[in-house]
């Protein structure tokens, strides 16, 4: 293993810790919009696709790129909104009794 | 290794990172959930952005036509789908991000086939391979182009794992130098892992699934992530290990939380075949005995206390509005209302009380199982509206396929009035108990028909 994947390898275990902290002690009523939030955030999985799809240098893996750039900006903009979406519905400012 | 450049980009990545970390811890809290998302929404913008200007990078006309087309199409669908659909779109998404991991994993493996890097990207293809095919399965099922109930194959668990060991071992084939066409069927057939591992799991499940295979995609991408660490833009590599590895630990923490809500275990979620069974043990005594709009108005008026407990069906029926409605006008007339929210009502913990709370119903007039359950024994008037499976006493007994999920147990109250569409099971698929229960009626008819019906009836009284 190079250098590089051991740095790698430390700062997944933080990250770990990090994640599992930040989870603990959340109510119910908000699971749902963390699972969404969490479905949101590894949408960081764009950046790596337009690396992939930057650095491709024949067709098949400009294409298998492609995909991934595609399906990582859905992952992304539809995470965006499928949980902003929710958690505007915990908005105590708005007005009571009146959907939209 | 560092120009000006790559390190402007890697301060923004820092920030970026630091602005997930913040928006999950603000996501976990009721008050500053909404700025969470915002927060982690500049970072995501940041990072993508920044990336654009990574030094080395080519085919940009593909970059920008893929960002355009899959962010454009992300959009627009999460914009036009209707609340009650969200479950299934957070599914979709979660698919979306798993692809993306294991596509990623491909251009790698396609790249070089040996070393670290290889044996990492090999791990991301198959957890992301699995990530997508059952997050698609589980969006058919909740969306209902597919049957929600356990589908189950003749000796599934050999079968299964059969095709899981065939697809690695055509990817270790690849691997060891044999060939990189081999590549195609490991694909192919992790694919179809992730199918039969979903489509024996009954749709009460999905919930804890998708959290689950949200996790896998975290994970997916953070391994990802370290292929990407020894290459040319290594740092891009280093920011998908946190987000990846952050999102793989909270979600698998959340859903061990989803499934302890149901009292279930993630090992009996995905090899119990939850619902396909059989209802064993005595059948359905009693019958059931329907009532109309009107008495069950003035059952309720002259009550001293009401429970409602909302299920999918009033979600379905876009009911909230009337039920917000229906409560006004009892506490005007002096009666106390609750609602019971069991933890998975609907399809997703939480859903009930995004639903209600649009509606404007205020929280404190919601409760969770625990809190309500020993209250119901002293309602006069339970109201179950739309639920069934959370509601079902033969979770009480054993040799049920429900047995052991906890229930609301509005069987106790004094008088039970079930607004159902009709005689159907639950999502489980299993007869109700509750409904051939002596205190129990039937009020039957769309959710939100009938509570119209209702309202009309007190506001004449």
């Amino acid at each position: 293993m190079t250098a590089d994947l051991w740095t790698a390898l430390f700062i997944a275990l933080l990250a770990a810790f990090t994640g599992y902290e930040v989870i603990s002690r959340v109510p119910v009523l908000l699971h749902t919009p963390l699972m969404s939030g969490s479905n949101f955030i590894h949408g960081i999985v764009l950046v790596g696709g337009i690396v992939a799809l930057g650095l491709a240098t024949n067709d098949v893996e400009r294409l298998v790129g492609f995909l991934a750039v595609v399906m990582g900006a859905m992952n992304v903009t539809g995470g965006y909104v499928v949980t902003e979406r929710i958690l505007a519905m915990f908005d105590r400012s708005r007005p009571k009794g009146g959907a939209k | 290794m560092t120009s000006p450049v790559q390190d402007a980009i890697d301060a923004v990545y820092v920030v970026a990172i630091l602005a997930f970390v913040l928006g999950l811890k603000a996501m976990s809290s009721p008050a500053t959930a909404r700025r969470g998302i915002v927060y982690a929404g500049v970072a995501m913008l940041l990072a993508v952005v920044v990336t654009f200007f990574s030094p080395g990078l080519s085919n940009f006309a593909w970059i920008t036509l893929g960002v355009v087309l899959g962010g454009g199409a992300g959009f627009y669908w999460a914009r036009v789908v209707k609340m009650t659909a969200m479950p299934q779109m957070v599914a979709v998404f979660n698919g979306m991000g798993g692809g993306a991991a294991a596509a990623i994993a491909a251009v790698e493996l396609v790249g070089s086939l040996s070393g670290a890097t290889a044996v990492l990207s090999f791990t991301g293809a198959i957890i992301g391979s699995i990530s997508i095919a059952g997050s698609v399965i589980a969006f058919l099922k909740l969306q209902g182009w597919m049957p929600s109930k356990a589908i189950v194959l003749p000796a599934r668990q050999v079968l299964n794992f059969g095709v899981l060991v065939v697809g690695i071992g055509f990817g270790v084939a690849a691997l060891v130098g044999l060939h990189a066409g081999y590549l195609g069927p490991f694909f192919g057939l992790l694919l179809l892992y992730g199918v039969l591992l979903t489509l024996p799991i009954g749709g009460a499940d999905m919930p804890v699934v998708i959290s689950l295979f949200n996790a896998l995609t975290g994970i997916a991408v953070g391994l990802d992530g370290f292929a990407l660490v020894n290459g040319p833009l290594g740092d891009a590599g280093y920011a998908m290990v946190i987000a990846g590895v952050l999102v793989g630990a909270a979600g698998s923490l959340l859903t061990m939380l989803m499934a302890r809500a149901m009292n279930r275990s993630i090992s009996n979620v995905f090899f119990s075949a939850f619902g396909a069974a059989e209802e064993s043990g005595g059948t359905v005594q009693g019958s059931l005995k329907p009532i109309d709009a009107t008495d069950a108005a003035v059952m309720m008026e002259y009550a001293g206390e009401v429970i409602v407990a909302p299920g999918y069906g009033m979600a379905v029926a876009q009911a909230q509005q009337k039920v917000k409605e229906l409560s006004d006008l009892l506490s005007a007339k002096g009666v106390t209302v609750k609602f019971a929210i069991h933890p998975v009502a609907g399809r997703m913990p939480g859903h009930m009380n995004v639903l209600l709370a649009e509606a404007g119903i205020s929280y404190d007039k919601l409760f969770d199982r625990d809190e309500i359950n020993d209250e119901f024994a002293s309602a006069d008037v339970v109201l179950v509206i739309g639920a069934n499976d959370v509601v079902n006493p033969a979770a009480r007994r054993k040799g049920t396929p429900l047995e052991g999920m906890p229930i609301l147990d509005v069987d106790r109250a004094k008088n039970v009035i079930v607004i159902k569409r009709g005689q159907g099971k639950g999502f489980a698929g299993i007869e109700n108990e509750l409904f051939y229960k002596e205190n129990c009626r039937m009020l039957y008819g769309d959710a939100q028909a009938v509570l119209s019906q209702l309202v009309t009836a007190l506001k004449r009284s």
